[in-house]
């Protein structure tokens, strides 16, 4: 189990890595390009929305944790 | 199975690269669509997880049909309702995307049709199961039409939205997901990280609802 956890956590951290090697290579090209947000993201604004974002999911998350604890109580009673 | 915990963790690790990713990660730039594109994380994986309920539905339909285990019954009804959950997510999702892409909250598009189309089948599917008030019959018949909804899901999203002319990637037998709209690294997070992402969290929704079934059950004394 721990193996198939490992070997997924691989395959994350290896998809990651790209992440830094293509940001570079955006960079790189001076052609004009479609409007993105990049102003907003070079300001750092766009972690204030995905600070939001994974706040929702992690209330979301302890949520339906707390119903699996619940409903795994009610389990070992009945 | 359903009562082990590591799934879900892995589902939760999934889910939060899968936001990282979906807001920071590096995407193609195209005009129209601009940031939008970020919606492939988001809006098409809601599809694709709707479709992996529904075939696991489907499955236990028929193996309902082979075995009459009343249990068997109860997985395909709370999974084809999870299943409906995410589709109504999509739908939800893409108008809004399409609002602010294509100009219009709905613009009767073949696969937007055939989408509410596959939804209101799979709607029929619930009405049906509660309007049968004898336990047996209704999962009988409702395996039954499960198998029919099923039949018609596929030709109603992706087969003639594809045949037709479609503001949808994919109309007139091009590719649906082309290298031009998304690169082959948005591909691979897709597949191995957003669709098992968000997959996880329904089927653990999905097992609480379906141990919750189970519990009333043997409170009732069925089974």
């Amino acid at each position: 189990m721990s193996k198939k956890i490992s070997a997924l956590f691989f395959i994350v951290v290896a998809l990651l890595s790209n992440f830094v090697v293509s940001a570079q290579q955006g960079d790189s090209t001076s052609r004009k390009e479609p409007e993105m947000a990049d102003l907003m993201r070079s300001n750092g604004k766009i972690y204030v929305v995905l600070a939001v974002a994974l706040i929702i999911l992690t209330g979301l998350i302890l949520y339906v944790a707390r119903l699996d604890r619940k409903i795994s109580k009610l389990e070992k009673k009945v | 199975m359903l009562r082990k915990n590591w799934w879900k963790i892995v589902g939760i690790v999934l889910l939060v690269i899968t936001f990282i990713e979906g807001f920071l990660g590096n995407v193609p730039r195209k005009p129209i669509l601009h940031e939008t594109i970020r919606n492939y994380y988001f809006h098409v994986v809601m599809w694709m997880s709707m479709m992996i309920f529904f075939i696991v539905s489907v499955t236990y339909s028929v193996k309902y049909l082979r075995s009459q285990k009343h249990a068997a019954d109860i997985y395909a009804e709370e999974f084809a309702k999870t299943g409906i959950v995410f589709s109504l997510l999509g739908i939800t999702t893409g108008s809004v995307w399409a609002r602010y892409t294509w100009g219009a909250f709905w613009s009767n598009d073949p696969k937007q049709l055939g989408a509410a189309i596959a939804i209101l089948i799979y709607l029929a599917y619930v009405v049906l199961r509660n309007s049968i008030p004898d336990i047996d019959k209704r999962a009988r018949i409702s395996a039954v039409y499960n198998i029919f909804a099923f039949a018609m899901l596929f030709p109603t999203i992706f087969i003639i939205p594809r045949l037709v002319e479609s503001l949808h990637p994919g109309g007139m037998g091009n590719p649906v997901f082309n290298s031009q709209d998304v690169d082959p690294k948005m591909h691979l997070i897709f597949l191995l990280i957003a669709v098992p992402g968000w997959t996880l969290m329904g089927l653990w929704i999905t097992s609480l609802r379906i141990r919750l079934r189970f519990l009333n059950e043997k409170k009732f004394g069925h089974e």
